[in-house]
Order: structure tokens, then sequence, then C-alpha cells
């Protein structure tokens, strides 16, 4: 560690010659090394040990039980479609394997883009770079489904993080969820990428009935080079996808069956642990809720916002389970937390400190909100079965007005009492 | 962390609130409960800039070399000459040194081995008027002993405070044990409070420590002819900033006046003893020093007086005041007026690789991220100066409320001061708070912000805009 210590304090670049070096240089050092700064005598003398970093590092962490499954689930939807290893850990090689292949690209897409502009903005004001990335950076290729063009993630991730985040100040200035606007502009921008029947499962351009996955160098060559040593299961191109096969996600098939047609498709336990369709990270309750332990036991997120955001969703569950008019209102409350992306958006998106409401009360108010505008837009909206980017977006631009609204009582309370 | 409220037998009728918020903060280095009896300091300051509102370059009345005993004129403010500044002990000025732009820094008086104390012309409690008392407070240079809230100034003279807030014990980091500091000076204490009663229109309240098992000292507890309220619960539920939000806020253009244990006892002996007996019970804190106790001393001891023969060999800072809300001193400089306790703690300034996902130091912390917050809550930790993290902007939210047991928005409040917004600052309640009332806050803050400065410039703006 010293030896790294005094390589790192060899090679600190000019900052007034070269900003850019210098903001990557300073990121890199107080990632490996905590600095020696000590506090400025007219403050606290002494510092909590917690700090950003650590903060961020804790959300990214509760975000890795999504990641593994999230990364096997698309190999499990691939194989899924062409009919075979239905057993969900069948040929686990090939489903990790497959998963990695497409999910590595858009992670180090996404670092490599977003953390660019971070860099390029922290040597323009001068400031360390900020580690609010970490976390959006994380969240990004979660909510994008797995077949998503690079250079559309690229493209998003820019506007989310220059002009989402950057133009407002940075991290801690942002009003909208950063991670959200990202999905939000492929969403609007290029829909076909995003929405429909086609996107959500891997590897295919059309899903009809015939057609053949489409494998390239890393399936066939690295991956069947290596299975092969082991004797493992190996990628075969000669599979085509099976008769019936429709690749909806529970959702679009609820939007015209009603909650019948999802059971006939998907048993309960697969809805509940994620063997169906969809963005990447949303789908495995159980281990979304297990790295929401991360964030919530340890008081990062604020349990207020995702327990409103939870009576808001079976409330109004309940109201359209009792209205009926849909097939979508058939979902019974207390499996819309099945389907979809909810219970990913609530935990790790609505709870993001910077755009959330900042007031106690707030928080309930906030997350009560999603819960219902989320569901709302999930069952009414006629183009699109699902609605939580939306909702929390649409309440990110509201929070601060809660928040006004609350502190404003509150000083018209201390001023009404003098 | 489930904190159950005790009720105390010795609590008796008097009102007991509980704090749910706030932390304590456990280090290593609390003061032994007996004295030094090797230690003898020998240079005494007045700091001007320990009182805020007074010119930065007052009048001088005593020239370098003058001897003077303890209550005789130092120095007075140019813009109001009746608030002058007694020396706390007797002796031969030794300096007078200035700071920055020339203002006075402080007034050096090398004390004589036996105090020599100006005889004081008190009149009669029993029989004298409020302007008798204010006149006697403000012509022997006491005066300034009073503080006044908002904003922590020296009381105006024309103003009748509606309360007088005292708070008998000190829940920050190894703060000193008044109830200790007070043995012996019982009747100067009760009598301190008598000449408050005069001076208020109001009453005069007591924030006595409901935390212990055992009662306070007789002192407080069986106090006459003021409002006794005890408090339980952690950090801050000793700072009378905190006390008065809950017992009787601060509302609208009203005054307060504050007063700590050791003044109101020098109070007393104005009336008990006639003279100006600036006597200070200093604990000695800290893991940076070998042998921690209490120290009978004067008013502005000198520093290195104090710890010179103590110091471990590491790099070391002396701070006036506890570890959260003390101020930074170099060994030759002075004690602060209403500082009770001296902390020296070890400078951090090392690296800790991967020191935010692993921990190499074990060091106190509010977050329940770290196992140790889990597994051993009452751990005593080492501290040092390392600020554990660089600044960033505000992130995140909810945390800052848990340690500030008053209903405030710390964080609104603070970017109301950054952003100039004097109305809002006030409704937010600028006016309750006081620097070491958002210190805890300032200590859990994940983005190193720094509230207590950020607050003081708010209290400046406030002032300066004559609020």
């Amino acid at each position: 560690m010293k030896k790294i210590l005094k390589y790192f304090k060899k090679s600190k670049p000019d900052k007034t010659k070269s900003p850019f070096l210098f903001s990557v240089w300073e990121s890199f050092f107080t990632f490996f090394f905590v600095p020696d700064e000590v506090t400025s005598g007219t403050g606290t003398h002494i510092k909590d040990k917690m700090d950003l970093k650590r903060l961020m590092t804790f959300v990214v962490l509760g975000l890795v039980p999504a990641y593994i499954f999230g990364t096997y689930n698309i190999g499990q939807q691939h194989f899924r479609a062409l009919g075979q290893y239905l057993s969900f850990f069948d040929a686990w090689n090939l489903k990790l394997g497959y998963g990695l292949i497409k999910v590595l690209p858009l992670y180090v897409v996404t670092m490599v883009v977003g953390l660019g502009w971070e860099f390029y903005f922290s040597s323009k004001k001068g400031k360390g770079i900020e580690e609010g990335f970490l976390v959006t950076g994380a969240l990004i290729p979660l909510i994008m489904p797995p077949d998503i063009p690079l250079w559309i993630l690229a493209v998003a991730v820019t506007f989310a993080v220059v002009i989402g985040k950057e133009v407002f100040g940075g991290t801690g200035m942002n009003i909208w969820n950063v991670a959200l606007l990202a999905r939000v502009f492929v969403f609007f921008a290029y829909p076909l990428t995003i929405s429909g029947d086609d996107v959500w499962i891997s590897g295919f351009s059309k899903i009809a009935a015939g057609a053949h996955p489409e494998y390239g160098w890393w399936e066939t060559g690295f991956f069947n080079t290596i299975f092969g040593w082991f004797g493992w299961t190996q990628f075969d191109p000669s599979f085509a996808i099976v008769d019936g096969f429709s690749g909806a996600t529970p959702l679009s098939i609820a939007k015209t069956g009603g909650w019948d047609a999802v059971i006939h498709t998907f048993s309960v336990k697969d809805l509940l642990w994620g063997n169906f369709p969809g963005s990447i990270g949303e789908t495995s309750k159980p281990l979304i809720l297990i790295g929401s332990f991360f964030i919530l036991l340890t008081g990062i997120a604020d349990w207020r916002i995702p327990l409103g955001a939870l009576l808001g969703i079976f409330l109004t569950g309940f109201i359209f389970n009792i209205w009926g008019a849909t097939p979508l209102m058939t979902i019974p409350w207390y499996y819309q937390l099945h389907v979809g992306g909810a219970l990913i958006a609530i935990l790790f998106m609505a709870t993001d400190p910077v755009t959330a409401s900042s007031t106690f009360k707030g928080k309930w108010i906030y997350g009560f909100l999603i819960g219902i505008i989320g569901m709302l837009i999930r069952v009414i909206n006629p183009a699109y079965p699902e609605g939580w980017m939306l909702a929390i977006l649409f309440m990110n631009s509201f929070a601060p007005l809660i928040d006004h609204v609350i502190i404003s009582n509150h000083i018209k309370k201390r001023v009404k009492s003098e | 962390m489930l904190k159950i409220k005790k009720k105390y037998g010795y609590f008796g009728n008097d009102k007991i609130i509980f704090l749910k918020k706030g932390m304590d903060i456990k280090i290593k280095g609390t003061a032994d409960k007996t004295f030094f009896n090797d230690i003898h300091v020998e240079n005494f300051a007045v700091q001007p800039g320990n009182f805020r509102g007074v010119v930065p370059i007052p009048g001088m009345d005593i020239n370098v070399g003058d001897h003077v005993k303890a209550g005789d004129i130092l120095f007075h403010d140019k813009k109001k000459p009746e608030l002058k500044f007694a020396s706390p002990v007797s002796g031969v000025i030794k300096s007078i040194d200035r700071g920055a732009r020339r203002s006075i820094k402080e007034v050096v008086v090398t004390a004589d081995k036996t105090i020599e104390y100006k005889k004081l012309d008190s009149p009669n409690l029993d029989q004298c008027s409020r302007e008798e008392i204010v006149d006697f407070l403000l012509d022997n240079g006491v005066w300034p002993l009073i503080r006044q809230r908002p904003y922590d100034i020296i009381a105006e003279k024309s103003i009748v405070p509606v309360n007088i807030f005292i708070s008998t014990f000190d829940s920050a980091p190894l703060a000193p044990d008044l109830d200790f500091v007070i043995a012996g000076k019982e009747d100067a204490f009760q009598k301190g409070l008598d000449v408050l009663q005069k001076l208020t229109s109001g009453k005069v309240y007591l924030g006595l420590n409901g935390n212990r098992e055992t009662a306070p000292s007789d002192a407080f507890k069986n106090a006459k002819g003021v409002v006794k309220t005890y408090f339980q619960g952690p950090h801050p539920s000793g700072n009378v900033g905190v006390q008065m939000h809950h017992v009787a806020p601060i509302k609208g253009s009203n005054k307060v006046w504050i007063l700590g244990v050791q003044e109101v006892i020098t109070f007393g002996n104005l009336f008990l003893k006639n003279i100006y007996d600036a006597e200070r019970v200093i604990a000695v804190t800290g893991e940076g020093v070998i042998g921690t106790k209490y120290l009978k001393t004067y008013l502005g001891a000198e520093i290195s007086g104090m710890i010179k023969s103590c110091v471990k060999d590491e790099k070391c800072r002396v701070i006036s005041g506890n570890v959260l809300s003390g101020e930074g001193k170099e060994y030759g400089e002075f004690m602060n007026a209403f500082d009770y306790q001296v902390s020296v703690i070890t400078v951090g300034d090392y690296y800790e690789p991967f020191g935010w996902i692993v921990s190499h130091k074990s060091r106190p912390t509010d977050s329940l991220t770290f196992v140790s917050r889990w597994l051993t809550p009452n751990k005593v930790y080492n501290v040092d100066t390392n600020t554990h993290g660089q600044e960033r902007a505000f992130v995140a939210s909810g945390i800052y409320e848990e340690v500030l047991p008053m209903d405030i928005y710390p964080v609104h409040l603070m970017k109301s001061i950054l952003a100039n917004d004097i109305e809002k600052m006030e409704g937010l309640g600028i006016n309750e708070l006081a620097e070491e009332d958002v210190a805890l806050c300032e200590f859990i803050c994940p983005s190193k912000q720094e509230f207590q400065a950020i607050l003081r410039e708010g209290h400046q703006m406030m002032i300066e805009q004559g609020y």
C-alpha cells in the first residue's frame, strides 16, 4: 500500500495545466486512499467515519443481488424462448455466460460514458469528482432491455448526465432521477428499442416461431471453447424459437388477457422469483428485497418512501379490483408487485435522497403519490402497461413543491406562535 | 437504540422532558474526578473575540507593565463605553497582543502567586433596584459574562430579558461533570441565581440532568426561586438552546439571557464575598494528554500552562471546549471565556487505504453501515481530526433531524443561509439555534458540510440586518 501511495503522489498531474487528468487522478487516488485531510479547527474537530463514497457504495452493494439475478435471467429467458433447459438451473453455465455477454457491455458503456462526462465536468469546476454516478451507473443497465443498442445507451447516458444533472450543478442539485432520465430518453427517442413484445428476450431480431438465435464469437468461439474443456453444455445455434412463444411480459399479457392469462403463462412462483422477461434488474422480488436491506436497515434510503408507495399501490390496486373495467384491473392488488418493475422502482429509485422530498411528512406524501400515479399509468394508460418511470419522474418534479408546502406551514406555525 | 424512559425518584414534582433524538459520542479521555495540584498556570488573558458584539479594537484602560488586581478594568468597548472587561486575576500586564487587522486579540496578565482582589462596593441585594445591579455589573466589568440569545452576543444593557436560562449539565463528549465542579460553591451558586432573578421580567430556568440514577448536586436540585426542568436523553440534551426550545422557546423579537454554572457562581461571589472571583474549574480531557483531571484555575488560562507537562509525543490538536464545538488553539493561546473544558486529540493526517469501505481504525459513527454500530453500541472510541472523506454537496436527507431534538429543519435552514434568504432563515428558526446545537449535524454529515460555520454566517447576516 505504501508503494501505491508513493506512486500516486509521484504521478500527480498539474491541476492548472491538465485539469482533466488531475480530476481523473484525484478520483482514483481518493478511491484508493481516504485522503489525509483534517478538520478546519473552526467547526467540529472530529467527523463521522461515514462519507458519501460509502453511502453510494452501499446502494451499489444493494443492487448486486439484482445484477446477479438479472444477468442469469437474460440467459434463462433466451433459452425459454428456444424451449430448452426450461428448469431454472439447467445449463446454468450457458445462461450465466449469455447474460454476461449482454450485461457487461451495457455496464462498461454506461460507466465509461457517464464517468467520462463526470471527469470532464469536475475538471471544469475544479472540484473533486462526485460519487453520485456510481449509483446512477449501476442503476441504468438494470432498467434497460438486454438488447438495447450500445450507441443508444451511450446517447441516453450522455443526455441524463449532462442535461439531467450537470446543467443543474452536479450531484445533489439535480431535480430528476438521473438513471430514470436515461431510460425516459430512450423511451421517447427510440421507443421501439424499449417497448413492445420483441425487446425483452435477448438474442433475436424478431420473436417468431422458427427464428434462430444470433450468436457471435463470444458464444460460439469464446464460451463454447471454455465449456468444451469442462465438458459442459455448449451454445447451439441450430435451436429455434418454439411455436406459440410470444416474448410478452406479464403486464402486456395482462393488458389483453387479464390476470387469468398471466398465470396461464407464468406461475406465481415464477413471477415472485423473477423467471419472466422484463428490464434486466426488475424481475426478482426476493433478491431486490435482500439488496434493499443494505439501504433500508442502514438508513441510507428512507423507509417512509417505499412504505408510502406500497400503500398507494395496494390501495389503487384494490380499487381497480373492485372496478374491474379492463383486463389489467383484474390483477389482484396483492400481486401488483409480482409483475413489472414496481419494487425496484420504489426501493431504489424513488428513495434517491436528492430527488425525493426531504421532509419526513413530505416523504410519506411523495411515496404514496408515486404508488397511486404509478398504478394509474400502469393500468389506465392505453399505450404502455407500466408506469414507475414516469410516476417517479413526475413526482420528482413535485417533490420541491411538497417540501415547499410543508416548510411554509412550518414557518407559518413559528411566526404565528410569536 | 431503543431508548427507554426512566423515571427516577429525585425528579420529585419537577417537570421532566424526554428527548429521543441526538447522539452520545463516547470517546476516550474523560477527566478523573480529582484535581491537579502540581499545575499552576502563570498567564491569563481576556480575549475581546470571545465576546460577540464587541468592537475589534476596544479602548485600553491599562498599559503593559501595570499591576492590576482581580476585578480591575482592563479595557472597554469604544462604541458602548459602559461595556467594561475586568481582569480575572491580579498581576502584571504582560502584553497586549494584536491579531488580524490590528484588532486586539488578547490582554495577557501574569498572575501573582496569591491573587489580590479588588474590594467591590456591592449593593444589598434585598433592597437595591434592577438598575443598581445592572450598573454595578457593568461598572465592575462582569456584565460581559451574560450572553444573549439569539446569536450569543453580549447582553444588551437596554434589554430586560424575558427569561434567563442556565443548563446545569453538559452532555458533549468528555464534558466536565458540573456536579463535581460546583462542589463547595453551592452558596455562591444560589446567590448568583438570586441576582439573576432580579434581572429578568420572567423567570430563571434551570435545566437539570435526568440521565443518571443518582440525583444531581443539591445546589441544582434544591435551587430556590427558579423553575427546574429535568432533561433525559442523549447529547445535545445539555445544550441550553435545546432546553430552551422545549421549555420556553424564543419567540418574535424576544431576547433571553444565558449563563453557565461557573458564571453564576462568579455572580454570586460578587455579592457574597464582594469580589470578582473568576475561578474556573476546567476539565483537562482527551486521549492526547497523559493524566486527565480537573484543574482549578481562572478564566482565560494559558493553554501551555495547563497541559505542557503531559502531552504525548504525537501531533495533537488542543481545543478550548469540546471536540464538537470548541475552538482549536495553539499551545501559547488561551482558554475561551465560556469554556470549562480543554480537549486534546491527535491529528489525523494519515491516508487510509480504501477507508471508505474497509475500516482500518475504529472511529465513532452514527451510520448503521458500520458493523460496530450494531454490535458494540457502547464502545468508547479513539478519535482524531481526520475528516474521513471529502466535502460534497448536500445529498443525504432525514439523518440530520435525528440528531437535533428541536422542531427545526437543519438542512433547509442551512440552504436558506447559503441563499441569503433572511426571511426564510428567521422562519426556519435561526433565532433558536446556536452553533453548538448543530454540531452533531456537522459531525454526522456524510457530505462533510460545515454546519456551524454556515450558521455563524447566518447569525452574522441577521445581526447586520438589525434583527
